[in-house]
């Protein structure tokens, strides 16, 4: 296998950690780990895909990307401690009544 | 920067330092900035004129800096100062000046004292831009500068909610008018291609340009000074305007700004040379403003509505002369009128003072004596508006009433005749509000009686200087002085021979009046009380004011409010904007809450099925790949 498989292979396998664990778990703030994986997974993949058409641009947007993933989990973190400072609980399923 | 732009900033500097800081800085300081600014800029102004009648009256033009430049055309703030400027800011400046410090002893109990002379000093930059501006626009930024300093110094008190609307209906009033003098200014820019009001001026002495008429810019131009000046149909916010602190109506409503519409006409007199239907229509204005204005007059009880009314009919006045062609008379009356009005507010404003702030001359009577100074000096005024000789306004209004039957560029014996009766109802009014103020027995109550005391020195010094120059201002002929600049209009040769009887007439109209006022106010007005019920009617009109007022109230302001209330609140914003604004809120409210039935509230199934719609969506795309 080649470098580059083998990048894309360990993208993917962290794409599918992350997605698993957003589906089977039920804690907020694993689920939110979870999410980051994934997105940490996609990231890697647009580096490598960059890396191997030799395109710098590739390269940039990861760093733009980790921004904006910066941004998100500085708003999502205070959402879930809002949730959890009125019902005292990380599991999901307290939650179900947010439905509209 | 030359030394006119110093001029116009001085009083800016003024506005900045007693509008920011005055507050901290003591009432000391406040007058110290508020009055020396102003007389700085008054010798500048002195000396300037002084250099420029050195040099042979060759008109300066200071460039301050340049304002916009597009494709070849640049407006620049320049300004100009030939002999019809130098008349103006020597006025301004100092008649300007001279209320400034008769401010500090009226204002000085008021708690906004440095708010006050911020204002005072921001309507001098205005003025002073106005007269000075060499362009059409920066006399316009000018004009509009003084409506705006105008509206805050009615509106000084501006807790007193009466005084407040009397700000706002000037501020509205004006408004009209400069409608119609930006119209005009368009005009002359598309007729010229310069707003420059020397180079139009020339253009104009070379002939109409083509494309325009002389008398629709006139026109347009004169629907801004009837706003600006108080004229007829726009002349119903001056007498409100009195709201105002005593000093401003002296400074801002009697001697500067409303002869602002004046000092436009003479200005642009080269176009309106040209324009005989605009000058006709302006000194028909003028007259019928002046003679409707002094019968209010005949029948007001308040001291400054009285001196309101009066104003409103010497401006008209003042436009009879321009509309005959003979601006540099209107300049002169402009000029005479304001040492004497100016004076005559300023002594009212001691009296109301002595008064503990009565203004109504049914109270007072008897003043004579407790205040002397003030008498003296309300007087000579009073003798001067009423063109008694050899004071002031006896040279202009002779002047005025000479060229309305005589010039040959529009002169006609009705305007005469309308115009002496005015004249002789100014000398009766004023005697009537002399005598009534002054003379016979007191009627205000004990407390307010014990209270009568003269005003300070900074007032009644003042008062004496302008009752000096109400005296003797009429010696120095502006007509004259202006000639080469303003050439008076020639005269009809058969009326060439009018000239002597003339005079007579005019003196006789002044002593008449002021015999009639006598004879009928002697008593406390006892003979003129009993006359009143024969004449109940027309009384009555002339204290309504020819229901002016309530003519606009019903022909423009209640069918506005009730198209305002009708057409534009309920269908407009109620019906369209907020009916169709609320129906897409409910709309977007009503499908979502149908929508809200299909979620579960789980998030793993959501995320399951995202994952299962991704995964049919990559299956269906490598099956049709």
């Amino acid at each position: 296998m080649d470098k580059v498989q083998l990048l894309l292979s360990l993208a993917i396998a962290l794409f599918s950690i992350g997605l698993l664990g957003v589906i089977v778990r039920r804690n907020l703030l694993v689920m939110l780990m979870c999410m980051e994986l994934m997105l940490n997974g996609v990231n890697l993949s647009l580096v490598t895909f960059a890396h191997q058409m030799g395109e710098m641009v590739g390269a940039v947007l990861v760093f733009l990307i980790f921004v904006v993933a910066t941004a998100e989990i500085a708003v999502a973190i205070p959402i879930v401690l809002l949730l959890v400072k009125r019902k005292h609980s990380l599991d999901l399923g307290a939650y179900m009544d947010l439905k509209g | 920067m030359g030394a006119l732009s110093w001029i116009v900033v001085l009083p800016l500097v003024g506005f900045l330092v007693n509008g920011l800081a005055g507050n901290r800085l003591g009432k000391r300081f406040v007058s110290v900035v508020g009055c020396g600014l102003p007389i700085a800029s008054f010798l500048i102004a002195a000396a300037s004129v002084a250099a420029l009648l050195a040099n042979d009256s060759k008109p300066v033009i200071d460039v301050a800096f340049t304002w916009a430049t597009f494709g070849r055309q640049s407006f620049e703030i320049a300004f100009y100062l030939d002999r019809l400027s130098a008349v103006m800011v020597l006025v301004v400046t100092g008649v300007g000046s001279l209320i400034h410090i008769y401010s500090t002893g009226y204002m000085h109990e008021d708690e906004s004292y440095a708010r006050f002379f911020a204002y005072l000093n921001l309507f001098l930059f205005f003025m002073l831009l106005l007269v000075l501006g060499r362009s059409m626009l920066v006399l316009f930024v000018g004009w509009e500068g003084v409506g705006l300093a105008s509206y805050l110094l009615i509106g000084f008190w501006f807790e007193d909610p009466e005084k407040a609307a009397a700000g706002k209906k000037a501020f509205i009033t004006n408004r009209i008018g400069d409608a119609g003098f930006l119209l005009g200014m368009f005009l002359v820019f598309f007729a010229c291609g310069t707003l420059d009001m020397d180079r139009v001026n020339a253009i104009f002495a070379q002939g109409v340009p083509a494309g325009v008429t002389a008398s629709v810019i006139g026109v347009l131009l004169f629907i801004g000074a009837t706003g600006k000046s108080a004229q007829i149909p726009l002349h119903v916010w001056l007498p409100d305007a009195m709201a105002g602190p005593t000093p401003v109506s002296a400074l801002i409503h009697a001697a500067t700004m409303v002869t602002a519409g004046v000092y436009l006409v003479a200005r642009m007199s080269g176009i309106f040379v040209h324009a005989e239907f605009a000058s006709n229509l302006v000194a028909t204005i003028g007259v019928l403003t002046a003679f409707f204005a002094a019968s209010v007059a005949l029948v007001q009880t308040d001291i400054k509505r009285v001196l309101a009314y009066s104003t409103i009919s010497q401006l008209g006045f003042m436009f009879l002369a321009a509309g005959v062609g003979a601006y540099g008379v209107a300049i002169f009356h402009v000029v005479t009128h304001a040492f004497f009005k100016a004076c005559l507010f300023l002594g009212a404003g001691s009296v109301i003072h002595a008064m503990s702030g009565e203004q109504d001359i049914r109270k007072m009577g008897a003043l004579a004596k407790k205040i002397p100074v003030t008498f003296a000096t309300f007087a000579v005024s009073t003798a001067a508006i009423a063109g008694l000789p050899p004071l002031s306004g006896f040279f202009s209004k002779d002047e005025i009433l000479w060229f309305a039957y005589g010039s040959s560029f529009g002169g006609a014996p009705w305007l005469l005749l309308l115009a002496s009766a005015t004249a002789l109802m100014t000398a009766f009014y004023m005697f009537r509000l002399l005598w009534l103020t002054f003379f016979g027995s007191p009627r205000m109550d004990e407390e307010v009686a014990h209270h009568i005391h003269e005003s300070p020195w900074s007032m009644t010094g003042v008062l004496v200087v302008l009752a000096l120059l109400a005296a003797f201002g009429g010696f120095f002929s502006i007509p004259h002085f202006l000639e080469p600049l303003l050439p008076l209009p020639l005269i009809r040769p058969e009326a060439q021979s009018f000239h002597g009887p003339l005079v007579w007439i005019a003196t006789g109209l002044g002593v008449g009046g002021l015999l009639l006022a006598a004879y009928f106010y002697a008593n406390d007005g006892e003979r003129a009380a009993r006359l009143k019920p024969k004449f109940e009617r027309i009384h009555k009109l002339l204290s309504g004011k020819y229901y002016i007022d309530e003519l606009y109230e019903a022909v423009l302001g209640r069918p506005l409010n009730w198209i305002s209330e009708k057409v534009f609140l309920r269908i407009g914003d109620r019906f369209l904007i907020d009916g169709s604004l609320d129906g897409l809120a409910a709309l977007a409210q009503r499908s979502a809450k149908g929508l809200a039935r299909l979620q579960t509230g789980n998030l793993h199934l959501y995320t399951f099925l995202v994952l299962a719609g991704l995964v049919g969506a990559l299956l269906w795309s490598w099956r049709n790949g």
